[in-house]
């Protein structure tokens, strides 16, 4: 109660007040849960608002697994959930690529973007920064309450009657331009868009006060090169959003257009139900190049934090200074570079010029070499490290496989001559889900696993958490590694149905074996979703510094207060990777420890 | 029966919650864990790592023993081949990657576990490292893209036989029509506005070039050893044209025309006797969503002797002649719907 009532003074500006006054300034419901300013209750709200998003987009993507395994058969439960787009249980075409549409959506968007970024950018700038709060609390609040909107849209256009956006996740006109293309393309993508130029909004506010935040609000001795690496990656992928989420809602603004104000920047010459549409001269091809010009970032969007989180955790469970400090930073800002000048390698076979083609081969084979220097940097933080597996540690050992596995089939599919005969089909499925959703996801859990009891104040149960690891990533690998055959059998993605090519007969055990993973997977996150609700209400009470580690975020107090330190802001003096370090009494010094004569700043 | 459901979970999440507890606090009484992470944890997980690693690699392997059988077989077209071996190429490189480091992450993750009393080695950088692990990628993906963008290049060059199959497909929610470009050698124009039921493919009656061009639906045929250049149109929405066996795939963009090129090497029954497969046939199939039955688009390619290629084409009817448009055979390509 002390140092509660002192820090809300402190947080107030007036510290002489007798603490018995504390009461009279308690928060109310609404302003401590819901309207909350404090970066910590926001980052909260992100990830509540993710895992309820994950929750739903892993089960749709069961209901088409199911109909993947056994095409056409009657499964109550689809019914049960779907109602009229699965009469007698079988599900409905339309409504599958619905499915896929949607999954994909809330995964990249909702799930690793809003829920990775926004949860721990939230959570860790102003901590790891020690600063009191967010720049702007108030564009803070306003950044959830975008997002969260935007989820509500979203959700809700799942319930509409031509049902919800069924265009794939990337919505390519004229296809979700036209509703006579197929139904989802009716009021279910009006929605889509609503809630996505809703979700660009609340991503920029969020960006732009990281970015503030981390520029101006490190504590004293806080200089750029000894923030730790999640800053890093949470700064560059903030710059990554700021200057590429314009662009997709410039794209989704013309489409907008497109559908209802009869523009034609995205549609020409086209005949559908029986009659020619007026719109000449736009081009489906432009839509591309500008989606793709935010999707690229987008997918280091969804990496560099996973790898920032992944950083810290390695180092810390490791008990060792990450390997190239340096270096990792320089991999960041070139991966951060290099993901603007690559879009093209989605569009080799629209017909774009083979020369332009010839450019993004080149530099997206280059982003290569920076990502190879991540993982062999990870690897060599190991060696020779006293690695405690937490479950957090677990699943950040867990990435770097992911990010290397799905990482070296990306070298085929940028090779545009390789590309002719695997775009678009489930080769490209297996590669982007290992090394972007696998990858970010293990990214989040391992920061959920870690800094739980930063967020909650108490620890997660490390048995449940073995078991939903070690279930999860060979269920992972179970779903997704299989998938690279098919594909190389040359199946294409977002097929309600192969049983009208003889050519693919025999893919029905693969399919087969990929559903049973992909179930067992769900099941495993059951265990996770049980071990994250009890443990934030009756898990054991967290000590301050549970994992002993540097950084600052552990020199605050576990209860949370407005304001993060009840005193004085910390002062910072070394790195945050002083682990192990010859000489020193324990096997990691806090950066608060004043550098001694005898040692050199890293 | 939903009832049942809701009661048996809630049910089963309380005895969950129960057996937790109990749990935390026999753990509690026994003293709690001094660590975070307890020695019996470490020596476990670690164990695991290995375990995961042979699990991971055997899956692996067998996958390939597996799965190998449902590759698509060896390329059917000249510049199909060079695609392959590229392919070979590159695999081999990612394969060795993936596996080495695979290995040696889960080994050092494995080995370096927590033991009490010690201390982990402070290595914090290296420059030679790290210049080696920059520099040798750097390297492989210059040969890389070397060698792959001289395949591009070549596949991408302009048609150089003189005499090739002019060839259009045209896609429309959801079917494919194939248009020969005729005698004459040359397509008839085409404006989108002039679709008519008897018209599919918008050809300008006006236009001289138009009376000679064969329409096909259902399949088409392409005579082996020559060149076809073909051209790609789209009605309604983007679509792409992917014939898998020749390693050619180009997207259909409403508004714009686009082009590949390739030279059929081996014919259907050549491929049939090789596959020892009697009902196999060459398939053009939509590879980019494009709404309800995506997944039924789908036209067969039937690859044959110039002189059996020849002696087809003149029993197919050409636009101009009587009773035009074309000969259109049935409708092979209606999609299998699930039986509701």
């Amino acid at each position: 109660m002390e140092t509660h009532a002192h820090a809300h003074d402190h947080a107030h500006g007036h510290a002489d007040h007798h603490h018995d006054d504390h009461h009279a300034h308690e928060q109310s419901f609404w302003s401590k849960y819901i309207f909350s300013t404090d970066h910590k209750m926001i980052a909260k709200q992100f990830l509540l608002t993710a895992v309820f998003m994950g929750v739903l987009a892993m089960m749709l993507s069961i209901f088409f697994r199911l109909q993947l395994a056994w095409p056409g058969k009657s499964f109550p439960i689809l019914e049960t959930f779907l109602g009229k787009w699965a009469p007698n249980g079988v599900l409905d075409s339309n409504m599958y690529l619905a499915l896929v549409t949607i999954h994909g959506t809330i995964m990249v968007f909702f799930v690793l973007t809003g829920g990775l970024s926004g949860t721990f950018s939230n959570l860790l700038i102003p901590l790891q920064l020690g600063a009191r709060d967010m720049a702007s609390g108030f564009l803070n609040m306003l950044s959830f309450w975008f997002f969260f909107t935007s989820s509500i849209i979203m959700f809700y256009s799942m319930f509409v009657e031509t049902g919800p956006a069924s265009s794939g996740w990337t919505v390519y006109p004229p296809l979700s331009a036209l509703p006579d293309a197929i139904p989802g393309s009716g009021l279910g993508m009006t929605l889509w868009l609503v809630s996505m130029a809703l979700f660009i909004v609340g991503s920029l506010l969020g960006s732009l006060n990281y970015i503030v935040t981390v520029i101006n609000l490190r504590t004293k001795g806080m200089t750029m090169t000894r923030m730790p690496l999640t800053i890093w990656a949470f700064l560059v992928t903030a710059i990554l959003g700021v200057l590429s989420f314009p662009v997709l809602f410039g794209a989704v603004l013309l489409l907008i257009f497109d559908r209802s104000f009869g523009t034609s920047f995205y549609l020409s010459d086209i005949f559908i139900s029986g009659q020619a549409l007026e719109q000449t001269g736009g081009s489906p091809i432009l839509y591309q190049h500008l989606f793709w010009f935010l999707g690229h970032p987008e997918v280091y969007i969804v990496l560099l934090p996973a790898l920032g989180i992944t950083s810290e955790v390695i180092a810390t469970m490791s008990r060792k200074p990450i390997f190239g400090y340096r270096a990792m930073i320089a991999s960041i800002l070139a991966i951060g570079f290099l993901s603007f000048i690559v879009w093209g390698h989605h569009m080799f076979i629209t017909g774009m010029n083979p020369f332009l083609g010839s450019v993004f081969v080149f530099t997206t084979l280059l982003i290569a070499i920076p990502s190879a220097v991540k993982a062999f940097n990870y690897i060599t933080t190991l060696w020779k490290g006293n690695i405690s597996y937490s479950p957090a540690m677990l699943f950040a050992i867990g990435l770097v496989s992911t990010f290397v596995t799905g990482g070296v089939t990306g070298i085929i599919l940028a090779d545009s001559a390789l590309d002719i005969n695997v775009h678009d089909t489930y080769f490209v499925v297996a590669h982007f889900h290992i090394v972007m959703g696998a990858s970010a996801i293990f990214g989040m859990f391992c920061g959920v696993y870690h800094w739980f009891p930063k967020l909650f104040g108490r620890m997660m149960n490390n048995k449940l958490g073995y078991v939903h690891f070690w279930s999860t990533f060979i269920g992972v690998f179970g779903v997704f590694f299989p998938m690279h055959f098919i594909g190389m059998a040359g199946a294409p993605r977002r097929y309600y149905s192969y049983e009208n090519f003889e050519m693919f007969s025999n893919l029905q055990d693969i399919n087969l074996v990929v559903t049973g993973f992909a179930i067992f997977s769900a099941i495993a996150q059951v265990v996770f979703l049980f071990n994250f609700f009890y443990s934030m209400f009756r898990g054991r009470k967290a000590t301050q510094n549970p994992w002993n580690a540097n950084t600052l975020e552990w020199t605050t107090p576990v209860e949370h207060l407005h304001g993060n330190w009840p005193g004085a802001l910390p002062v910072v003096h070394r790195w945050p990777y002083d682990y192990s370090k010859p000489g020193k009494e324990n096997d990691f010094v806090p950066q608060t420890v004043p550098l001694t004569s005898d040692e050199e700043d890293h | 029966m939903m009832y049942l459901v809701i009661g048996v979970t809630l049910l089963a999440i309380r005895a969950f919650t129960q057996l937790a507890t109990v749990m935390q606090l026999s753990n509690a009484l026994k003293g709690g864990e001094q660590e975070e992470v307890s020695d019996k944890d470490n020596r476990l997980n670690s164990k695991l790592m290995m375990a995961f690693l042979i699990f991971f690699m055997g899956f692996f392997v067998w996958q390939i023993m597996e799965y190998s059988e449902v590759i698509l077989p060896e390329a059917a077209s000249a510049h199909g081949k060079d695609i392959d071996t590229l392919w070979d190429f590159n695999m081999a490189i990612i394969v060795l990657v993936f596996v080495l480091v695979n290995c040696v992450l889960f080994y050092f993750a494995s080995k370096y576990r927590n033991r009490p009393g010690t201390r982990a080695t402070f290595f914090a950088h290296n420059n030679k490292l790290e210049m080696v692990w920059t520099i040798i990628p750097a390297i492989v993906l210059s040969v890389i893209i070397i060698y792959g963008l001289q395949t591009w290049n070549h596949i991408t060059a302009p048609v150089t036989e003189k005499d090739p199959v002019k060839i259009e497909l045209y896609a429309k929610q959801f079917d494919w029509t194939a248009r020969y470009a005729g005698k004459d050698g040359a397509f008839g124009k085409t404006d989108y506005r002039l679709i008519t039921d008897i018209n599919p493919l918008a050809l300008d009656t006006t236009d001289g070039n138009s009376n000679d061009d064969v329409i096909t639906k259902g399949e088409f045929h392409l005579p082996v050893g020559r060149e076809a250049s073909f051209e790609f149109r789209s009605r309604d929405v983007i679509h792409s044209a992917y014939m898998p066996h020749f390693r050619a795939q180009m997207n259909c963009v409403p508004g714009m025309k686009t082009y590949f090129h390739f030279k059929p090497t081996i014919t259907t029954a050549e491929m049939r006797k090789k596959l020892n497969k009697e009902t196999f046939d060459y398939v053009l199939l939509c590879n980019k969503i494009c709404g309800q039955t995506h997944f039924g688009m789908k036209m067969v390619i039937v690859v044959e002797s110039e002189a059996d290629y020849q002696k087809w084409l003149a029993t197919q009817k050409t636009f101009g002649a009587k009773d035009a448009p074309a000969a259109a055979p049935a409708d092979t390509t209606k999609p299998k719907m699930a039986v509701n």
